[in-house]
């Protein structure tokens, strides 16, 4: 409690000085930069906190698939800024300003929590600053607030989820019940799996909050006893993930209501879970074993490079790279020659590790969403739960 | 909801507050009998669970960490009040606020640079690593058993300590009234070096014991902190009854707050807090106050 006053206080002096500062230096016109100078990529991710490893793994796919095309973007050296967002939407504004304003970079690659991600949205909005977004999964920042400039190489939380509700539905399931944390990402993921769901004849019998980020679930799952859903679709990531997974089974539910969800409840969680999570379903845009050559050429040289399995994360981070490299290289390294750049990007068709990758009209990426199952510690490829899906984009209006 | 429901939910929440109780218990004594807000509690019971993790991972026994948690948290406690505390003697609330503030840090820092920010479980220790069947499709884990009978235990030893023994009546005659407790002869120094070093390794020990149900994690003291602070306000500083009376109220709060108005789960604890602090600004057990 007295950690997040003392740093928001802080923070907000800090926030007041920069914005006073933003406003000075945008009052003068930026020189225009010499074709010789380095491209400037400006990571905004959260290097520190419960998210590191998710930053660790964006940033290093990166810059290997920048490396991989030989250090150049559009025939420009690159320079990295890294700014630690700490996962904090409370000093998102200030952090963003810093990159774009003090640091001056040519593009914006971030960031992994959602509501630090609006925050960034309304600046690039604001600015027109080119932002490549490698995680946060927040439908509105290609939705309702969707922007030309705005690029998403990851997922929407839409995506995952919605395809779920028709695999439950399959597997003869009738009911269900949906857990999560009560915060934005896990509202939206479970309205789309209620849509899914829905749509496939099945019913929503409760819907269970956790408030967030707590990890206390044990009077959450006498409630699932209670009522003996069919199925449970569950939302939660990183230590929660593990602590959920290793609860329900010890709860004795494993057996009789079988567990579901998206990606993030198994993916890089795995070790922590051990046995507790043999056999659990999610669907996600990513397994652990494609048969895909593009999986195994990265997935080779990751290891090579870094010593450690990639996992979803890194490919986002790789993705993202691949998309600017794309508008870069259109656009002949001039950052300012925003219709070639912008048009190549939204053009885009990746042979990702993930699979086949478009874009969308509103610049989410278009994708396999597949079901996976856990065996052996790993996510195993089950088959694809939908294909080359597209997220509604629903309100998204480009000017 | 029928009797069966009702009484697993009374179990979540005694179980609950047990755990919650072994945490602040320690808190309430530093706070109550040396008038010290430590701030590193949560701290220290995330050393704890770390601890925890490193036994189980290197030596594979869990058990052995219990007797490491205390030595280590008695050899932390001592360290903290003879280097640390006993400078801050007679200054104000903000240089302790401060002071357990930079702790926080440097133990969180700590933490990241040994075991980097990665989630870890910790395997329950085998003869618990079972559930005992409650109905067809629900089972209590052995493991919450135990923690409940470690809970009462502590409980029972604690009040005896206190009410039965020369050193119980000293700490609550400090807690009462710290300059005659002086007056009359209580060695302060002596008894401060106690009970910091009690107060840390009790959140040490807490931090083990709860490490294979709350997995081990980054932060994973903060949230710990504030609702240790919630009982200890709930109870009335520096009372170990009422840390304990506290601690339950929390539990029964909490489970069936998310049974029954899951919207509010998050806002009922502090309001019951704020509830108690209207009606009885004291606590419901009568503490020293400052």
């Amino acid at each position: 409690m007295a950690k997040t006053t003392f740093d928001r206080r802080s923070a907000l002096k800090v926030m007041g000085g920069a914005g006073a500062a933003g406003l000075a230096l945008r009052a003068f016109p930026s020189p225009a930069i010499a074709q010789g100078a380095p491209v400037k990529v400006g990571f905004m991710l959260p290097y520190t906190g419960t998210y590191a490893p998710l930053a660790k793994n964006i940033d290093q796919a990166f810059r290997q698939y920048v490396a991989e095309k030989g250090d150049k973007l559009g025939g420009r050296a690159v320079e990295y800024v890294t700014v630690d967002d700490q996962a904090d939407p409370s000093k998102a504004t200030d952090n963003m300003n810093k990159l774009v304003d003090r640091d001056k970079v040519d593009v914006v690659v971030g960031t992994v929590h959602s509501g630090v991600q609006m925050a960034m949205v309304k600046i690039a909005r604001e600015t027109g600053k080119l932002m490549i977004i490698p995680n946060a999964g927040a439908d509105a920042a290609t939705r309702a607030a969707c922007a030309p400039n705005i690029f998403r190489s990851s997922f929407s939380n839409w995506q995952p989820c919605y395809p779920m509700g028709k695999v439950m539905a399959d597997a003869g399931h009738k009911t269900a019940m949906t857990i999560t944390w009560k915060y934005a990402a896990g509202e939206e993921d479970v309205t789309a799996f209620k849509e899914g769901f829905g749509k496939a004849g099945g019913q929503v019998v409760g819907e269970l909050w956790v408030p967030f980020p707590e990890v206390e679930f044990q009077s959450f799952l006498t409630q699932i006893a209670e009522k003996k859903p069919d199925g449970v679709f569950a939302f939660f990531a990183g230590g929660g993930a593990v602590k959920f997974v290793k609860d329900y089974a010890a709860a004795g539910l494993r057996k009789s209501v079988p567990l579901y969800g998206p990606g993030f409840l198994t993916d890089g969680t795995l070790q922590a879970q051990g046995e507790a999570a043999d056999g659990l379903k999610t669907t996600l845009h990513y397994a652990d074993d494609l048969d895909n050559p593009a999986d195994k050429a990265f997935r080779a040289a990751y290891q090579k490079r870094y010593g450690a399995e990639p996992d979803v994360y890194s490919v986002q981070g790789y993705d993202a790279a691949a998309l600017l490299v794309l508008g870069m290289d259109a656009a002949k390294g001039d950052v300012n020659a925003k219709d070639p750049l912008y048009a190549a990007i939204r053009g885009a068709k990746l042979n990702s590790p993930r699979g086949p990758m478009t874009m969308s009209a509103a610049n989410n990426p278009i994708q396999n969403i597949y079901l996976r199952e856990v065996k052996n510690g790993k996510n195993a490829y089950v088959k694809i739960a939908a294909d080359a899906l597209s997220d509604p984009g629903t309100g998204c209006k480009m000017v | 909801m029928s009797s069966f429901f009702f009484f697993v939910q009374l179990l979540n929440a005694v179980q609950y507050g047990l755990i919650l109780y072994l945490v602040a218990s320690g808190l309430t004594l530093l706070l109550g009998i040396m008038g010290v807000i430590n701030l590193a509690h949560g701290a220290f019971y995330m050393v704890g669970a770390y601890m925890a993790f490193a036994v189980v991972q290197h030596l594979a026994s869990f058990w052995l960490a219990l007797p490491l948690a205390i030595v280590l948290g008695l050899a932390l406690g001592a360290l903290l009040e003879r280097f640390l505390l006993s400078r801050l003697e007679g200054a104000d609330h903000l240089s302790q606020v401060l002071l357990s503030f930079g702790l926080i840090l440097i133990i969180n820092e700590g933490q990241r640079i040994i075991f980097g920010n990665d989630p870890h479980g910790i395997d329950v220790p085998g003869v618990l690593n079972f559930s005992i069947p409650l109905s067809e499709t629900f089972a209590y884990p052995a493991y919450r058993l135990f923690v409940c009978a470690i809970g009462i235990v502590f409980a029972v030893g604690v009040s005896l300590v206190m009410a039965r023994t020369r050193i119980g009546m000293m700490l609550r005659a400090s807690a009462e009234n710290r300059p005659m407790a002086r007056a009359l002869g209580v060695n302060a120094k002596r008894m401060y070096l106690g009970v910091t070093a009690a107060g840390i390794a009790c959140a040490v020990l807490a931090g083990v014991i709860a490490a294979p149900i709350a997995s081990v994690y980054p932060g994973m003291g903060d949230q710990v902190l504030i609702l240790s602070f919630v009982v200890i306000v709930l109870g009335g500083i520096g009372s170990l009854p009422g840390a304990l009376v506290g601690a339950l109220l929390l539990g029964l709060v909490d489970a069936f707050g998310k049974q029954f108005f899951p919207n509010f789960a998050a806002f009922l604890v502090y309001a019951a807090m704020i509830a108690v602090l209207i009606a009885r600004p004291q606590g419901l057990f009568r503490g020293t106050g400052t």
